[in-house]
């Protein structure tokens, strides 16, 4: 069994002090890994960008967790590799270690280590998820918590395979493309008119499912100018692949411009949609009946 | 000599191998079938551009498609004779003059949205030889609906007390509405999803099963090369 001089010496008896000298390993690993993680790797596990405030929130979220994990993740690595290293069966031996039963002492810390990380996360969680007005993620027809101040509702309305867009605060008109102002906080509601679908807008880190019949709600306030990719994240029918778009956030001014100019343009189409509501679930037409 | 053991191993192993073979033969088979592509005609050189003609039929029939004869279904017209396909070879950035024949009934849209006329030249379509720039949603039959470039075109249905109704593809002469429309394709080449949005599927839960979800039906491609 070899040692580094770094090592704590051997314990009397010829056996080195194996738990001491593990601590010091694991230890020394966690403080080199940890910042490399926080650095590194935390910020590219959440979705791409940090274009709202939802995903700026997962970002840190991410790097959170992947901290807390480090230790975890190492003492686990760490132990395994030093097992395999100086825990070896010796050459032609076949040696049954000792039975080590009832360590009370090794069980009680165990259950507390585990059940405070385990609560810690999910107290993290359920904060940051209520404290982010539900982080973006669908929150159904009554959220817990709503961000406060003005919001501009839109609509998101699902069907195979195509999502369109209403405004109610526009005069309810729908379009086919998303637009949405920079820095204005967002409340979407979320349906479907067929099947269920799920709106995934991947840049914002909003994803909500599109139920027939259920408004779900979804807040985002997008923090800066850029394109966004609009998905379907539920496997809805043959043409589920192409059901999806490219939506735009826009200055204030622009976006201004814009809804007036789908006012105009989709003019016909808004004498004949049914009034704003928060569900639309058709009857059956008479093929389908 | 092998053994018996050895002998049922490999024929159990020779079998599972086959199965799954044939198994894999068939989801291949399925997942890349499709029908053959329809190439647009040259339009009148007054109009310029090409020319597709289509038509909408409530009931494709055994002559066309003797597995699903009662399913709805778009047919393409080709040196003067209707293919049952829904993938049109276009070229690209050329205006294309469509005159569609739609024999089949009314049965309303779910979204009323779609009952606007978008992405067409002029943003209309001619319907009987009127040019409207929307329909009434509850007399759409289909749509005709090409997403990425964003061309929509609502297609009204037969009245119910027409007379003369179609009960089977090739419908000539029966009771139907004539529509026009032009579009510009675009300057990229590529594959282009086409749908119809009007849950037309008779017999299926809301009218989205069957043709609605099979290639070749109520839904194709454009092929812009």
């Amino acid at each position: 069994m070899s040692s580094s001089p770094s090592i704590p010496s051997p314990a009397p008896g010829g056996e080195p002090n194996h738990a001491l000298r593990f601590t010091v390993l694991w230890l020394t690993a966690t403080v080199i890994a940890m910042p490399l993680v926080i650095i590194f790797i935390g910020p590219i596990l959440a979705p791409g960008g940090t274009g709202s405030d939802a995903v700026s929130g997962y970002r840190s979220d991410m790097t959170v967790l992947a901290a807390i994990a480090t230790p975890i993740i190492l003492l686990v690595a760490l132990y395994l590799l030093y097992a395999v290293a100086f825990f070896r069966q010796p050459q032609g031996g076949a040696l049954e270690g000792p039975a080590v039963r009832g360590d009370a002492r090794i069980q009680t810390t165990w259950i507390i280590v585990t059940s405070i990380i385990v609560l810690g996360i999910a107290v993290f969680g359920t904060v940051r998820l209520e404290e982010g007005s539900g982080a973006g993620s669908g929150s159904g027809p009554n959220p817990l918590t709503k961000p406060s101040g003005p919001k501009l509702p839109v609509q998101v309305i699902a069907q195979q395979w195509l999502f369109t867009y209403r405004y109610p605060t526009y005069g309810g008109v729908e379009t086919t493309h998303l637009v949405l102002p920079e820095n204005e906080q967002i409340e979407f509601h979320v349906t479907s008119i067929d099947v269920i679908h799920s709106f995934w807008a991947y840049q914002l880190g909003v994803k909500a499912d599109a139920n027939p019949g259920v408004d779900n709600i979804a807040f985002v306030k997008p923090t800066k100018v850029q394109a966004f990719n609009v998905r379907c994240a539920e496997l809805c029918g043959i043409w589920h692949g192409y059901m999806r778009d490219t939506g735009h956030v826009v200055t204030q001014s622009a976006f201004n411009t814009w809804i007036h100019q789908q006012q105009t343009a989709f003019a016909p189409a808004t004498k004949v949609l049914p009034k704003y509501s928060k569900t639309y679930l058709p009857e059956p037409t008479r093929r389908g009946e | 000599m092998l053994s018996l053991y050895v002998k049922k191993l490999l024929g159990v192993g020779v079998a599972v191998l086959a199965l799954g073979g044939l198994i894999g033969l068939y989801v291949a088979t399925w997942a890349t079938s499709a029908p053959p592509p329809v190439a647009a005609t040259v339009a009148p050189a007054s109009s310029g551009g090409d020319q597709l003609t289509l038509e909408t039929v409530a009931a494709i029939g055994p002559k066309y498609s003797p597995t699903h004869p009662d399913w709805v279904s778009y047919l393409v017209r080709q040196n003067g004779k209707w293919i049952h396909s829904t993938i049109f070879t276009l070229p690209a950035n050329t205006v294309i003059h469509v005159t569609l024949y739609q024999y089949d009934g009314e049965s309303g849209l779910r979204n009323p949205w779609l009952s606007e006329v978008q992405g067409t030249i002029g943003g209309t379509e001619t319907v009987d030889g009127k040019t409207v720039d929307s329909i009434n949603p509850e007399e759409a039959s289909h749509t005709f609906v090409v997403p990425e470039l964003g061309v929509f075109v609502p297609l009204p249905g037969v009245p119910e007390e027409a007379k003369n109704q179609c009960e089977f593809a090739p419908c000539e002469g029966a009771a139907h509405r004539t529509i026009t429309f032009s579009f510009r394709t675009p300057n990229k080449k590529g594959r282009y999803r086409w749908q119809c949005f009007v849950p037309c599927a008779a017999g299926y839960l809301y009218g989205l099963g069957g043709p609605m979800q099979t290639l070749g039906y109520m839904d194709g491609f454009l092929n812009v090369v």
